[in-house]
């Protein structure tokens, strides 16, 4: 007798997928980006990103403004970091002028690089503490981004958007008060960051949790040209303040961490080997400061810099250069120069076309998040929807640099 | 151990209260004021936010909610995602015309009563973005009732904005989200 | 030693792609070639594939709109990782139509910078496996960095200063204590 509840009828031949969309609105830590994830059961198939959501047409803002009000722009790429963009902004301007900077503005500059460097890599390493369920580095380390905080303060007035230093240098001379802030942050600071990293560096269930997840091989992730952390975490040491070394990088004797699965665990072991690393730079910048005398904290450069306001009432000169600075109407040689900084995700690079004028007439911004982005569908395909978060915030991904 | 003895407390210590006491009937074991300072009282100390932080002022606002500057002694200590579960739509960071449908179809799942709290220069009106992309001001999708400027806004300045938008809670009367004041704005921006 | 790493890529170049060659230049320190843009993938791979020259990272690649000369350029630079040397790589295309082959067979990066910049210069890359906008709403008709078009919405230039003139936005103020 034939039965009529046949199984074959009964399962599905092909199987049946689900979407579901992680949609724009993230919980507050990652920034907005889309993405609709093809899934089966908890595995991820497909994965499709839509991103834009935070486009602000930066490279299109950078053709109407003059030289000088392009930093606050930069300063919107990266915010966690934003010195190391405005600096980087400041350099590409000063090729193109083929200017000289002193040796102490440079040492100064590293300081400054290296300090929104640390405050990065806080960030996305706390925020990965965060999202494995280990809550408390983030409120202990979001208490030393107060610090560093504080340091810009005294030095340029504001907290996160810094717009710091000036094509040339810096505004003012470092305070006595910013050296004894930035003494106490070196004093305090490694202590903190010791404690962070024995919560989890070491952890059994952290450990378990991250190794093996969202891992990238060193071919695909050169394929993809990665840089900065995510490329080291690979395996590849490719690191721009060594192999184009800017600012005076040369003179400083640092060790780049390197991975070798490209996983989570990799990058944040790499991310806390960069932190100590910079807090090393910084002490070797601060005992080359000591022996300098104190000396000029900004270049020659008087179409591009304030002159001190005595000059200015009884120079015609200076009178002209101040007129000229203000209204924007500097004199900028023509030409394409091309300057990348080693930015918390990797390679951030200016390329700025100049045609004499007083805005640039192209600038483009290589933006290291928006490159290794795309390598995200590939990596979580196959792995469910909680490693897919976690490899997210792990890459470090920063919206405003992601759209720009 | 016997209670605090209050002549050892310093004159500061001693002029220290919870919260105001609204206007009432007061006797042995009975307290009579209106409901809606009750209410009000209620729900200023409790409110829900929803951080909608998009880019840089949602930094400011992790470090808002940090220990140096908690914003969860207000009341605010838990975040809800969840727009169902929230009162305050804190909209911080810019946001362009390809989010904007978004803004508003999680302002509109929102129960009332709800109130926005706009953070930042962006979102209160375009900011330094006057580009193609930028909207100009959340106001033009959705209603606000504060605006905090600022690029970013310092921390104690979401502090202020939050203090203000805890006096709009506590003053609202209770038919307020009825009243066909009320209705005619939302039909202005198109929300049922 | 840079300049010798330079002055060995373009004999090696020259020596199969004489005629593709329009103009080298160092600008800044930065070897620059200049081609034709009919074989340009085939120059992209041949670096990248030949063991005398190794170009095996895409740095970036973007597009410039000249509304003088009427041309696009497309900009590639490439680096060499192990010999730690970069060069710059520029096609000129006309600005009615502008096209070029992908070059997503070759570096996986491409994908996303050659949607950035179909998004803004309306740069045709045939073969791209999913040529759509990328950054800007999916209904825009426009293509916003080339220079013809303006930066600022011009219907919010128009209800910004049309506002100052009628009084209906100003709202009941409410007053807070």
């Amino acid at each position: 007798m034939e039965s009529t509840t046949d199984i074959d009828k009964v399962i599905p031949e092909e199987k049946q997928y689900s979407y579901l969309n992680l949609g724009p609105t993230h919980p507050a830590t990652h920034g907005i980006f889309q993405n609709v994830l093809k899934m089966d059961g908890e595995i991820i198939v497909e994965a499709t990103p839509t991103i834009g959501y935070i486009h602000r047409a930066f490279e299109k803002l950078s053709e109407k403004r003059p030289y000088n009000q392009i930093t606050p722009i930069t300063d919107r790429l990266n915010y966690c970091s934003a010195p190391i963009n405005n600096i980087g902004w400041h350099m590409t301007v000063e090729k193109l002028l083929k200017a000289e900077i002193p040796k102490r503005v440079q040492y100064m500059r590293v300081i400054i690089m290296e300090l929104a460097r640390i405050t990065d890599h806080l960030i996305c390493n706390a925020v990965i503490g965060v999202d494995t369920g280990a809550l408390t580095g983030f409120v202990y380390m979001f208490q030393q981004r107060e610090l560093v905080y504080e340091i810009y303060e005294e030095i340029c007035g504001a907290r996160l958007t810094t717009n710091i230093g000036r094509i040339g240098g810096f505004e003012r001379d470092f305070s006595q008060k910013a050296w004894d802030k930035i003494h106490k942050f070196m004093h305090e600071f490694p202590k903190v960051l010791k404690e962070f990293e024995s919560l989890l560096s070491r952890n059994r269930i952290f450990m378990d949790r991250t190794i093996g997840c969202g891992g990238i091989n060193a071919e695909r992730a050169l394929n993809y040209s990665f840089t900065g952390p995510n490329l080291r975490a690979a395996g590849v040491d490719y690191d721009v303040r060594v192999a184009r070394p800017y600012s005076s990088y040369e003179d400083f004797e640092f060790v780049i961490p390197v991975g070798t699965n490209g996983d989570v665990y990799d990058r944040f072991m790499v991310r806390q080997g960069e932190m100590w690393e910079s807090l090393s730079i910084i002490r070797q910048a601060l005992e080359k400061l000591e022996k300098m005398p104190a000396g000029p904290f900004h270049a020659q450069v008087p179409e591009f810099y304030l002159p001190p306001k005595e000059d200015v009432y009884n120079n015609m000169e200076a009178l002209i250069y101040q007129f000229k600075i203000v209204m924007g109407e500097t004199d900028v040689p023509k030409g394409e120069v091309y300057h990348c900084v080693e930015g918390g995700n990797g390679e951030l690079g200016f390329y700025l076309i100049s045609d004499g004028g007083r805005q640039p007439f192209r600038l483009h911004y290589r933006r290291p998040c928006f490159i290794f982005y795309q390598a995200y569908s590939e990596i979580i395909k196959g792995s469910m929807l909680s490693d897919a978060i976690l490899t997210m915030s792990s890459m470090n991904v920063i919206a405003g640099e992601l759209d720009a | 151990m016997g209670r605090l003895s209050m002549e050892n407390t310093t004159t500061t210590a001693r002029n220290l209260s919870i919260g105001e006491k609204p206007d009432g009937y007061e006797g042995t074991g009975f307290f009579a004021t209106s409901l809606e300072k009750v209410v009000g009282l209620a729900r200023k100390n409790s409110i829900w936010p929803l951080p909608f932080a998009t880019s840089c002022c949602g930094i400011e606002f992790m470090a808002t909610m940090g220990a140096h500057y908690d914003l969860g002694r207000f009341g605010a200590e838990r975040l809800s995602f969840s727009p169902r579960q929230a009162d305050l739509l804190m909209v911080m960071g810019t946001i362009a015309k390809k989010m904007g449908p978004v803004l508003r179809q999680v302002y509109e799942q929102m129960a009332e009563p709800r109130w926005v709290l706009s953070v930042g220069a962006c979102a209160s009106s375009g900011g330094i973005f006057d580009t193609y992309s930028v909207l100009q001001g959340i106001d033009r999708i959705i209603p606000v009732d504060v605006y905090v400027p600022g690029c970013p806004p310092r921390p104690e300045q979401i502090i202020d904005g939050v203090i203000k938008i805890q006096r709009l809670v506590e003053t609202e009367s209770l038919r307020r989200r009825d009243s066909p004041e009320y209705k005619a704005m939302l039909n202005k921006y198109g929300i049922e | 030693m840079a300049d010798s790493q330079d002055e060995k890529l373009v004999n090696i170049i020259k020596e199969k792609f004489e005629d593709q060659v329009v103009l080298v230049e160092q600008l800044y320190d930065f070897l620059t070639i200049t081609f034709k843009k009919d074989r340009i993938i085939e120059i992209i791979e041949f670096l990248y594939e030949n063991p005398e020259t190794k170009y095996q990272f895409l740095t970036t690649l973007f597009a410039v709109h000249y509304p003088d000369q009427k041309a696009m350029a497309i900009v590639y630079q490439l680096h060499n990782l192990v010999n730690n040397h970069r060069v710059r790589l520029k096609i000129y295309l006309s600005e009615e139509n502008p096209s070029v082959p992908t070059l997503t067979n070759v570096f996986s990066a491409a994908n996303w910078m050659e949607r950035e910049t179909y998004d803004f210069f309306g740069v045709t890359f045939d073969g791209h496996p999913n040529l759509k906008r990328i950054l800007n709403v999916e209904d825009m008709i426009i293509f916003p960095m080339r220079k013809e078009y303006p930066l600022e919405d011009q219907q919010e230039k128009i209800n910004k200063t049309k506002c100052l003139d009628d009084n209906s936005w100003r709202v009941q103020q409410t007053s807070i204590k």
